[in-house]
């Protein structure tokens, strides 16, 4: 079972790779079409006008666009095709990228469920397991927005992208053979502790994915051409997607703060206090105040909505620092890590 | 972000005498203090100050690490010492930047409180004059309804409704509010709470051995750590002995353990002895102080038959040296052997101390270093002997742990031999005494802890989480009608009806207006779902129709489910807006 389980997961990040790579097409063939046509960069510009109306002054919150629809986005495709069979082959790829994530999350969650089997528990008993299904509530998460909202498809080349490197590293570094848990894991508090921290963290790393795609796009939308800016080209509008990073933020927080403190109920009965500042404690703690600090500048007004997302974006690298820089950096009680 | 407009100006903004400047300066501050910016930046300050925390080892989770860093380090640890980085938590800057966020969220909360007691306890303001200029607009014609009638199915919707005139005024989602106060408010309690256990709490960590004669009772002098709050009396420890009869491990054959169980014998005052027995994760719970498991190891049982023939026996833990396996360290000292019976007087260069290692599995063939299982499979100890001038007489306190080593560099104390005994082998020492390793007693440490904070940290942690949710996902929104009976007499001249079709007897125009009052994308379609049932299109509780909702540009109009993100939907929370594009894109 625990074989099955490894052959699952490379199978997934293959799954992945394939789907990264074929959003990858979708990209490479609508920008040849944009350099081919001399006349998508006036599409672009009408583009450009939207959003920078919908961004008022450069200095305004995006916010006021909220109600605008992703415009730019949708011209692009909704353009007649005539004769345009690149971006038509391009459509078929991205499409193509969706149902392979989706064949991806089916491995994943298969390669998840083999190893708690094999394990004969719940399947987060090490960091190894931890990743494996942190990542793979991002991809579940990643395709339930998708089912709402296909206009967000182009975000799928930033999903696979971190999915392919997370579960490549997960198998290369942190891989463990399976063990039944310590007797510190053996409590009820470690499945709803371990549960909502997975869901949470699943949620917030793909709240980065839009994060990172509105702060490019935000700078496109103003007019900045250059690297990373580009590429956020075909990309849906700015505001739509830092409305999308908020959803995600406020839908995981409570969960969050729910995992927090049953990890300090947890911490009471197995070490006697609740809260030790031990330095896997400190890090949610950091985490979790950063994480306010982003609900908090988002609500402020004056905090502008690409400082706020920032925030947002370092709250995940807090999280990131706490998963794996406190494991193989710090020692403490978590001694979780399963890694030596 | 309404919230924040819904402050009320501030009273000080034009003030008509010249301000005292002191009294100036001090509202401004407070001022700045309070204000969301000042929060954010106080967060970020508490974020950057916890992480030297986890970088550097803290005393109150590592001490031993803190003095590896004294030793590591000499140079530099005194003066990170000197400001508080081996103590962050408890730390002057520490403190400072928590107290002032919460002086910050006091200063921000009353005020807030106040206008939201008085806005739940206001009626919904009037209609504004032209309800078309609102996010949301609609005129509805021929309807047969009126104001009350509009209201009532509002309050069946939960909207707090007020009929002035013709105009009905309604408002829903003051949880929004009512959820972040109850959230801020709990952070306090949270603090309080662990206040309260910093000065009331004690704790203390005690090393048990098996057996009567090492029972333990709860008094100062028996823990080898305590700390006890500013309010807490060393007399006033709540009284009780502990007896270990009993401990049981498991383990894998990787080492790995698998369960712990320790049993007890408990004597409280003015109650029969009981036994009860506790684990990891699921602690003794006494009345007041509740008993956590460490960790566990082995106390060799050594008896020493001295030159003249009388026997004493150590029973001293052994301290497990971290590896998975418990091989064990630690010293087992004779300072009262070899007292010569014909003068009764003892010899202080004649005491006896064998310092080494335990190992519960000893392996078959030397190097006798390392344990290879962490029960006791082939338990030996590996003992290096010594003679002399134990240096316990000079009033120094040493480690029961560890031979005082300056005795054994000034030569006072001498090595005379080393032996690996299985249990039950004896070794006889050059001058004809003789050691005999017995066998072992298992030894639990635990943490005896008193927390009087923890039922308020449990009980504003729910309410924090509570007041989270509502703060989060509550929407306070606002809708208007106008009902116009059927006539020429229109009150919004300005707002006629688009339509044009003149209205049949009997009927009325109403006019519809909505104003969401915090982020809430999904307005339009509520707004559109109230208005359809108003005008009768669809059976209340039904979905809208095309019911005349005339939504502005961009709002995502009636019918179409402005698009509903997953998680959003799941949590109730901020839909997005431009719901149509989401299928546009399909729709190549
Ligand atoms: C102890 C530190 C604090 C923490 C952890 C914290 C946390 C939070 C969180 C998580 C939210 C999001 C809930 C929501 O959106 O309604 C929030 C909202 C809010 N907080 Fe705080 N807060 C703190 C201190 C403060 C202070 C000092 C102020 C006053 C200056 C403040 C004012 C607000 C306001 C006005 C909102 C509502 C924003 C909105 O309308 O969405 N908070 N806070």
């Amino acid at each position: 079972m625990s074989a099955l389980s490894d052959q699952l997961v490379t199978f997934a990040i293959l799954a992945y790779l394939i789907a990264m790579i074929s959003h990858a097409v979708e990209y490479a063939l609508g920008n040849a079409r944009a350099v081919a046509r001399p006349a998508a960069p006036a599409r672009e510009l009408v583009g450009a006008g939207v959003g920078a109306r919908a961004g008022g002054p450069v200095d305004a919150p995006v916010a006021s666009a909220d109600a605008l629809p992703d415009a730019p986005i949708a011209k692009a495709d909704a353009a007649p095709a005539g004769g345009d069979r690149s971006a038509d082959r391009g459509l078929l790829a991205g499409r193509a990228a969706v149902w392979i994530t989706a064949l991806a999350a089916a491995l994943h969650l298969a390669a998840t469920v083999t190893r708690g089997i094999a394990a004969d528990r719940m399947p987060w008993g090490n960091m190894y397991e931890f990743v494996l299904t942190v990542s793979f509530v991002g991809a579940a998460a990643w395709l339930a927005v998708l089912w709402k909202r296909p206009s967000l498809r182009r975000l799928g080349l930033f999903l696979t992208l971190v999915m392919v490197l997370l579960l490549a590293f997960a198998e290369m570094k942190l891989y463990v053979e399976v063990v039944p848990l310590t007797p510190a894991l053996q409590s009820y508090w470690f499945i709803v502790h371990v549960s909502t921290i997975s869901f949470s963290s699943g949620i917030f790393l793909l709240g980065v994915v839009p994060a990172v795609a509105f702060l490019m796009r935000n700078g496109y939308e103003r007019g900045r051409r250059s690297f990373p800016y580009t590429l956020a080209k075909r990309l849906p509008a700015a505001a739509g997607l830092e409305r999308l990073t908020f959803t995600l933020h406020a839908f995981a927080f409570p969960i969050f703060t729910f995992a927090v403190i049953a990890g300090a109920i947890w911490a009471e009965a197995a070490w006697g206090r609740p809260w030790g500042w031990d330095p896997k404690e400190t890090w949610a703690f950091i985490s979790w105040v950063v994480y306010a600090g982003y609900l908090h500048a988002r609500a402020t007004p004056s905090v502008r909505r690409n400082v706020a997302t920032w925030i947002a974006i370092l709250g995940f690298l807090t999280m990131l620092m706490n998963l794996f820089g406190v494991n193989f950096f710090f020692t403490g009680l978590h001694s979780y890590a399963g890694v030596s | 972000m309404t919230v924040v407009e819904d402050r009320p100006a501030p009273p000080a903004a034009a003030p008509r005498r010249r301000p005292n400047p002191v009294l100036a300066l001090l509202r401004n501050s407070w001022r700045q203090l309070t204000s969301m910016r000042t929060a954010l930046i106080l967060l970020f300050l508490l974020a950057v100050a916890a992480i030297p925390g986890s970088v550097l080892p803290q005393r109150g989770v590592n001490p031993e690490n803190v003095n590896k860093y004294f030793v590591d380090h000499p140079d530099l640890a005194p003066r990170l010492d000197r400001i508080g980085a081996f103590e962050v938590f408890g730390s002057v800057w520490f403190s400072a930047i928590y107290l002032l966020l919460f002086t910050s969220l006091i200063g921000c909360i009353v005020p807030r409180l106040r206008e939201h007691v008085r806005a739940l306890r206001a009626k919904p303001p009037a209609a504004p004059q032209r309800l078309d200029r609102l996010p949301q607009h609609a005129v509805l014609t021929g309807v047969a309804t009126d104001a009350e009638a509009v209201a009532a199915e509002l309050r069946r919707r939960r909207w707090r409704a007020q009929v002035r005139g013709n105009e009905v005024s309604a408002e829903k989602g003051y949880l929004k509010e009512t959820g972040n106060l109850l959230f801020h408010t709990s952070l306090i309690a949270v603090l309080l709470g662990v206040a309260l256990g910093s000065w009331y709490g004690w704790h203390g960590n005690k090393l048990l051995v098996a057996g009567a004669e090492n029972a333990f009772c709860n008094t100062r002098q028996q823990y080898a750590e305590a700390k006890l709050g500013p309010r807490v009396d060393s007399a006033g420890l709540p009284p009780f002995c502990l007896t270990l009869t009993d401990f049981e491990a498991t383990f894998l054959e990787s080492t790995q353990p698998e369960s712990y169980r320790a049993t007890v014998d408990v004597e409280e005052a003015g109650r029969a002895t009981r036994t009860a027995s506790f684990s990891v994760n699921d602690p003794l719970r006494l009345g007041d102080a509740n008993i956590y498991l460490l960790g566990h190891g082995y106390a060799p049982i050594l008896r020493y038959t001295d030159r003249y023939g009388r026997t004493q026996t150590s029973n001293f833990p052994f301290l497990t040296t971290g590896d998975a396996t418990l091989t064990s360290e630690g010293v087992a000292a004779f300072p009262d052997v070899n007292v010569d019976p014909a003068t009764g007087k003892r010899d202080a260069g004649l005491q006896v101390a064998f310092e080494g290692l335990y190992l519960p599995t000893a392996p078959q063939q030397a190097p006798f270093t390392r344990s290879e299982f962490p029960t006791e499979r082939n338990p030996a100890v590996v003992l290096v002997a010594y003679r002399g001038n134990l240096g316990m007489d000079a009033g120094i306190p040493g480690s029961v742990y560890q031979l005082d080593q300056r005795q054994v560099a000034s030569g006072k104390l001498k090595q005379i031999g080393d032996r690996k005994l299985a249990v039950g082998e004896k070794w006889t020492l050059d001058d004809g005494s003789v050691l005999e390793f017995v066998g072992t007693k298992p030894y639990i440490t635990i943490s005896v802890r008193y927390d009087p904070g923890s039922i308020l940290l449990l009980g504003s942690s729910a309410t924090l989480l509570v007041g989270l949710m509502g703060a989060l996902f509550g929407r306070r929104r606002r809708v208007w009608f106008r009902v116009t009976p059927a006539g020429p007499d229109r009150a919004t001249a300005g707002a006629a009806d688009p339509a044009g079709g003149s209205p049949t007897a009997g009927s009325s125009l109403v006019e519809v207006g909505g104003l969401p009052r915090t982020d809430y994308p999904g307005f339009a379609d509520e707004f559109a779902q109230l208005v359809a049932v108003i005008s009768g299109d669809v059976t209340p509780g039904g979905r809208a129709g095309d019911g005349g909702a005339g939504g502005r540009a961009g709002d995502g109009g009636a019918g179409g489910r402005a698009g509903d993100v997953t998680p959003g939907e799941l949590a109730g929370g901020g839909h997005d807006a431009g719901g149509p594009a989401g299928t546009r894109e399909g729709a190549q």
